[in-house]
């Protein structure tokens, strides 16, 4: 652990320098934004305003769409919804009126609040279900200010927020936007950058995986939605001071439109991407003055374009380092010996025991009655035929499925049936028959996944890039790459997994299970589909594993890989145990022989 | 007051009804939830008007015609945004693909139509008050589709292969039964439902291009509420969906019903993902 957390201490210049590339886009816009004035006329700067606003408001809902993939496509409605609270608050017509910059944070409040009863189904469902949710919210909204008469005017309207000097002025008021806009840039690429967005790309990609690293969904999901909706609010209250007067015409569903579509149009899991498509989008209809009234059909054309034609949106046009091709005839070459320096050697500790488990799956008895022992430092093996529920075993296990009888225990605690995203806590790490990793993501992102549970800096720390955070993502990055040394695949480190071979694709998933340190690691057929080579390797490495004190529990077919490498075997048939014991009394169990091994 | 609130209560309710039963034969084939069914009632009613008021043409002549270009526009929807993305359908591309042709239509109809909402012609002119045939027409039309669709999918092979496909995509390809053909099939049917839906809602609702998203909205609440692909569900959420709103817009005001139907969809979203009737999900792991 010392080597790790000392090493990254002097790379702060080199941080910056790496980082550089990243930002040269964002500076150059800035640069152009900045210049705009100077060289156009008053009625660009209005439009570069309304982009500008426009952005708050995307790169809020950025995180919603693009990184959590939630389609949320009614957000005009949060944006009607500052607007009217910032407007009335400053016009006074319900109360005392209130400075416009004490206004607008109010607004952000009731934004946030809004945005999290909107986003609320998408904890329980997803896709159309939300879409719908937001898209009826945007109704209703427009409804509420037509008839409110006596605070928003109703269909008269009422007189948006106007800001003091010296942002009463058109270049003012730009410059206003700008600034606010770069504010929300930093914001949501410091929450996109850190523990909080790479858990939000796993929810979306690979929820199984998340919740067995320990990500809770939930609490990730409210809390971008709390900053998606304070955004929008904002953006709202701006909005109504761009318009300076606001009518429930000014919010029609075509904004929701070109605010949903700059992010898809942008590319998911990118933040450059999406802001290019707002500025493209708010300017396509200036430029081509007669499509003006077409404007909404040509965003659907664009939108049916995109997902037929380019999924990754502008982000994947941009993507210059994955189109590099990448060695054919590279190796995976584990270096079992570097798990000294990560993983704490462990003496002794507690056993996972279970008792009489049972599971049925509709009139099929999955497990009957199962008793299993894993100790620490010591490599358990499940097999037996295809359905003797050996993954079902896993599954129950890490609480993907609430077991109907029977009781485990993890030493003297209970392990509560069910809720897998507890288990990373409890030191239970996993691997899946299918590997499921995120492959959109890079391969160090990938395995720094796994150790969610070890930030300390909360969603605030991590939005205001405060010390915390910088610590955490140093410690994660360093430990995710001695980890991808320690399975052999360091130099893939900056790749796109989805280009990576799927021998590969197991070793990362070892490596991601391996960031919580566990005390029990539970490996689902890790050998299926790797050639001979690679099993003896993937054998040194499990050896090693087991020797820092850590429990395996290897569920496989390779009879040779079990015997060779197994302390304890447990042999499954139809639910129930058929024997238990070391690999040599297994290897002439006769009824073990004849059920299973042949012979 | 009673009569009121029953007779435009079930009246919208067998409209969201149809819509949902839209949503649920295009489900049904495909497992994909389109944006469009919204806007096929949308059209019921515009097309409708079109060919009735605008052109002059006789009343079955018109009909007809209405649902063969709903019809028309269900299989467009297939080939242009169903079929390309059926192959990664875990991604849930439809949702987009589905969303841009439901814009499209939307915007086409109001460059085309018009932004107003314009009159409906008045069918048979029988009825006045509470009995008039804007209030019960759609419950006939509702009670007709479904005897219609129970013929179908109970006593005809067509139907009984839309059952087949619904309940198991592959052991049905694997009996040889035409899969794409059934499915282009079932969005031409529900392009007809939707065309249903909105022809007779018509002298409700009239002819006006925003009725598509709101249909949209208020169809697919009962869906959810009864459950995906469960018509039954559907109709009963339908009935029900329309008599709540009608009740609470005569008895607290306009904004307060919508603000109420959206309330009761979330919390029981959120209480019963899958609906009252619905079945639970598949395995995860």
């Amino acid at each position: 652990m010392t080597t790790v957390t000392a090493a990254p201490a002097h790379h702060d210049s080199g941080t910056f320098r790496a980082a550089l590339p990243h930002i040269a886009p964002f500076l150059g816009i800035l640069v152009l934004a900045v210049i705009l004035p100077f060289v156009s006329n008053d009625y660009w700067v209005l439009i570069g305003t309304r982009a500008a606003i426009y952005w708050v408001l995307v790169s809020g809902l950025n995180l919603v769409v693009g990184f959590a993939g939630h389609l949320a496509i009614g957000y005009v409605a949060l944006l009607t919804l500052g607007a009217y609270t910032t407007s009335v608050l400053v016009a006074g017509n319900v109360m005392p009126p209130v400075p416009v910059f004490a206004a607008l944070p109010i607004a952000g409040a009731v934004g946030a609040v809004f945005g999290v009863i909107v986003g609320l189904p998408a904890l329980r469902l997803r896709t159309f279900y939300f879409a719908m949710s937001t898209l009826g919210f945007a109704t209703i909204v427009t409804q509420i200010a037509l008839a409110w008469q006596s605070v928003t005017g109703g269909g008269i309207g009422i007189v948006g927020p106007e800001f003091p000097a010296p942002f009463n002025t058109a270049w003012g008021f730009y410059f206003l936007c700008i600034c606010f806009g770069v504010v929300t840039t930093w914001m949501s690429a410091n929450i996109a950058r850190s523990r909080f967005g790479r858990a939000l790309i796993a929810v979306r990609d690979a929820e199984v995986a998340a919740e067995a690293t320990g990500i809770s969904k939930p609490k990730m999901l409210i809390a971008i939605f709390l900053f998606a909706g304070a955004l929008a609010a904002i953006a709202g209250g701006l909005f109504a001071t761009l318009q300076t007067y606001i009518t429930p015409d000014a919010f029609t569903f075509d904004l929701s439109v070109l605010f949903f579509i700059a992010i898809l149009i942008g590319g998911r899991g990118s933040i450059l991407g999406p802001m290019l498509g707002t500025i493209i989008l708010t300017i396509l209809p200036e430029i081509a003055a007669p499509l003006a009234a077409w404007s909404t059909f040509l965003y659907a054309v664009l939108l049916l374009l995109i997902v037929l034609v380019m999924p990754g949106g502008i982000a994947a046009l941009l993507d210059f380092r994955n189109r590099r091709p990448l060695a054919s005839n590279r190796a995976i070459v584990p270096r079992p010996a570097a798990l000294a320096d990560i993983v704490r050697k462990r003496t002794g500790g507690s056993h996972l025991k279970l008792r009489g488990i049972a599971l049925s799956f509709g009139n099929v008895r999955a497990i009957d009655g199962l008793d299993l022992d894993v100790a620490p430092g010591e490599i358990h093996g499940l097999i037996g035929p295809n359905g003797s529920g050996k993954t079902t075993t896993l599954n129950v296990i890490s609480g993907y499925y609430a077991a109907e009888a029977g009781s485990m225990t993890l030493g003297d605690d209970a392990l509560p049936p069910g809720e897998p995203t507890l288990r990373a806590h409890r030191g239970i790490a996993r691997t899946f028959q299918t590997p499921r990793v995120i492959g959109e993501a890079s391969v160090l992102q990938n395995v720094m996944i796994g150790g969610s549970i070890e930030g300390r800096a909360s969603f605030v720390e991590s939005m205001l890039a405060l010390p915390r955070n910088a610590w955490d993502e140093r410690m994660l990055a360093a430990k995710a790459r001695a980890l991808l040394g320690v399975v052999g695949l360091e130099s893939l480190a900056e790749v796109r997994t989805d280009r990576l071979q799927h021998s590969e694709l197991r070793f990362i998933e070892i490596a991601r299970a391996l960031m919580l340190d566990p005390d029990f690691l539970l490996l689902d057929e890790p050998a299926a589909g790797l050639s001979n080579d690679e099993i003896e390797r993937l054998a040194v490495l499990i050896k090693a594993i087991c020797a820092r004190g850590t429990g395996v529990l290897l569920v496989e077919h390779h009879a040779d890989l079990i015997f060779d490498i197994c302390h304890q075997v447990t042999v499954l048939n139809l639910g129930r145990t058929l024997a238990a014991g070391t690999p040599a009394e297994i290897r002439v169990h006769k009824e073990v022989v004849s059920a299973y091994l042949g012979g | 007051m009673l009569a009121s609130i029953i007779a435009s209560g079930l009246a919208a309710g067998a409209i969201y009804a149809l819509v949902g039963v839209t949503y649920n034969t295009m489900f049904s084939t495909s497992r994909v939830m389109s944006f469009t069914a919204g806007q096929l009632a949308m059209l019921g009613g515009v097309f409708g008007s079109l060919f009735t008021l605008k052109l002059g043409l006789p009343i079955v002549v018109g009909f007809l015609l209405t649902l063969v270009c709903c019809a028309i526009i269900g299989i467009i929807t297939e080939f242009v945004a169903v079929r390309p993305v059926l192959k990664s359908l875990d991604q849930h591309l439809y949702v987009l693909s589905t969303l841009a042709v439901a814009l499209m239509i939307q915007q086409v109809s109001a460059i085309k139509w018009g932004t107003e909402p314009q009159p409906f012609p008045r069918l048979f002119g029988i009825g006045s008050g509470v009995w008039d045939e804007k209030f019960w027409l759609p419950v006939v039309a509702c009670a007709i589709t479904i005897v219609a669709l129970e013929y179908l999918y109970r006593r005809t092979l067509v139907g009984r292969a839309f059952v087949a496909i619904a309940e198991d995509n592959f052991a049905a390809r694997a009996l040889g039964l035409p899969e794409r053909n059934l499915r282009v099939a079932s969005y031409a049917l529900a392009g007809v439902i939707g065309g249903v839906a909105g022809y007779s809602g018509g002298e409700l609702m009239l002819a006006f291009f925003a009725n598509g998203a709101l249909l949209n909205f208020y169809g697919f609440v009962p869906v959810a509420l009864g459950g995906l692909g469960n018509n039954r569900g559907a109709i009963v959420g339908g009935l029900a969906l329309g008599l709540f709103q009608q009740a609470a817009n005569f008895l607290v005001g306009g904004i307060f019903s919508s603000v109420a139907v959206f309330t009761l969809f979330i919390v029981v979203l959120l209480a019963a993902p899958q609906g009252l009737f619905g079945s639970s999900t598949a395995r995860r792991v």
